[in-house]
């Protein structure tokens, strides 16, 4: 598991808005140049200073590629991260107020307390 | 010594700043009683005349991140800029900035460093929501310097309820002892209970009402004994998974000294309970003091 590095993508991926239209529009192809590119990099240091050992596991790698957040809420990525993002990549696509954000718990409505744990 | 003129307690929905704008054909039915609330509630700071504001709020992955994450962190700079862009997308939230008191904070730094705090800080921080919305809500002119207070309540492993009594209790002793003839209000914000991101979110009510109507009693008596003897860093899972945000009402009531709210408001607003409530430590800080209400629930 590396619950520290899905949250990583989700986080940076939220902040900037250019990333997160391209996360929108190709899943697998961000996150395998996020991986390739990005994942190393200590937020506030240079290139050269990348970290060099971060990595997803296949089944981390799969979730992100598939927007499958119901798979990231198991593995435990960090729930408030990936709703942001999920909000700001979707809620657009349903018309009443809060729409998404009741389809997305609708799709998490199978697994009950206690959740999985999101410490890293 | 400076005077600690009131303590206010509530949350910081996101939601209020673009609900309260709306024009009435376009506002959700709750939007109104909402307003109404929040405006009274406002009232309870105005009446105190405070000079500056301590504001204790947690930020929610923003600018602290889990490369380096404090547990406990005062903001020390001249100004903040507030708000950050996916919470001006989300929310429409707008930019704003505040200005700072680098007196207070270097004050509370180095007190609480030396009353057992290992306080972070920060010389360029901009705060989020957790610090504005109680702005936009109770102080929207926004013309009184703060000193932002962040705690950890979100990234585990989190420091235990009895952390949190004891920090605002430690700041009520600076606060107390500070060496200045202003006038200061302490305004935290936290959550009763609440989920995001997980399966009970958005509900028809908080997802845990028991949880919210012990809380608010708890809160309202300032019954820190009782609310310790069933609150753990545990148990908070159960009513919601983002209940943890319930340790900065336990701060504050630390703050307060176990003393019971003067004012103690609530909304029930579909996926939380709103609660609003003030404590006025010393009412010969407030002559004359008058609230049109002490709040529904008193």
């Amino acid at each position: 598991m590396s619950k520290y590095l899905v949250n990583k993508f989700l986080y940076t991926v939220d902040r900037d808005h250019e990333l997160t239209e391209r996360y929108r529009e190709d899943p697998a192809g961000t996150v395998a140049w996020w991986e390739a590119e990005e994942a190393g990099r200590i937020l506030n240091c240079v290139a050269a200073e990348k970290t060099t050992w971060l990595a997803f596991t296949d089944d981390e790698r799969q979730a992100l590629s598939a927007h499958d957040h119901v798979a990231l809420f198991r593995m435990g990525a960090h729930p408030f991260l990936t709703l942001t993002l999920w909000i700001a990549m979707f809620e657009r696509d349903f018309d009443e107020p809060l729409a998404m954000q009741r389809d997305y718990a609708a799709r998490l409505a199978h697994l009950e307390p206690p959740y999985p744990d999101i410490g890293t | 010594m400076a005077q600690l003129v009131a303590i206010l307690a509530t949350t910081h929905h996101p939601f209020f700043y673009r609900t309260s704008r709306l024009p009435p054909d376009e506002a959700p039915p709750f939007a109104a009683e909402w307003v109404r609330k929040v405006e009274a509630y406002r009232e309870t700071l105005t009446i105190a005349r405070p000079d500056v504001l301590v504001m204790v709020g947690s930020d929610h992955f923003h600018q602290l991140w889990l490369d380096n994450m404090p547990q406990f962190l005062v903001g020390k700079a001249p100004y903040y800029d507030g708000n950050w862009e996916n919470e001006t997308r989300e929310f429409g939230l707008p930019k704003l900035l505040l200005k700072g008191d680098e007196e207070l904070s270097a004050y509370l730094l180095r007190e609480g460093i030396d009353r057992g705090f290992d306080l972070a800080f920060s010389n360029e921080l901009r705060i989020d929501h957790s610090i504005t919305c109680p702005i936009f809500t109770v102080r929207p002119q926004n013309d009184l310097p703060i000193v932002p207070i962040y705690t950890n309540i979100f990234a585990p492993p989190l420091p235990r309820p009895e952390r949190f009594v004891r920090l605002g209790r430690t700041i009520r002793e600076i606060i107390d002892a500070w060496p200045s003839d202003l006038r200061v209000a302490v305004i935290g914000t936290g959550h009763l209970s609440l989920e995001l991101g997980g399966p009970r979110q958005f509900g028809p009510h908080g997802p845990d009402p028991d949880f919210d109507a012990q809380a608010v009693e708890w809160i309202k008596n300032g019954d820190i004994d009782g609310c310790l003897r069933n609150v753990t860093l545990d148990s908070l899972h159960a009513p919601g998974n983002a209940t943890h945000g319930f340790m900065d009402f336990m701060l504050m009531m630390g703050i307060a000294g176990s003393a019971k709210a003067d004012y103690a408001d609530n909304l029930d607003l579909f996926h939380t309970m709103e609660p609003y409530f003030t404590w006025y430590p010393d009412a010969g800080l407030l002559p004359g003091l008058s609230l049109a209400s002490k709040g529904s629930l008193l």
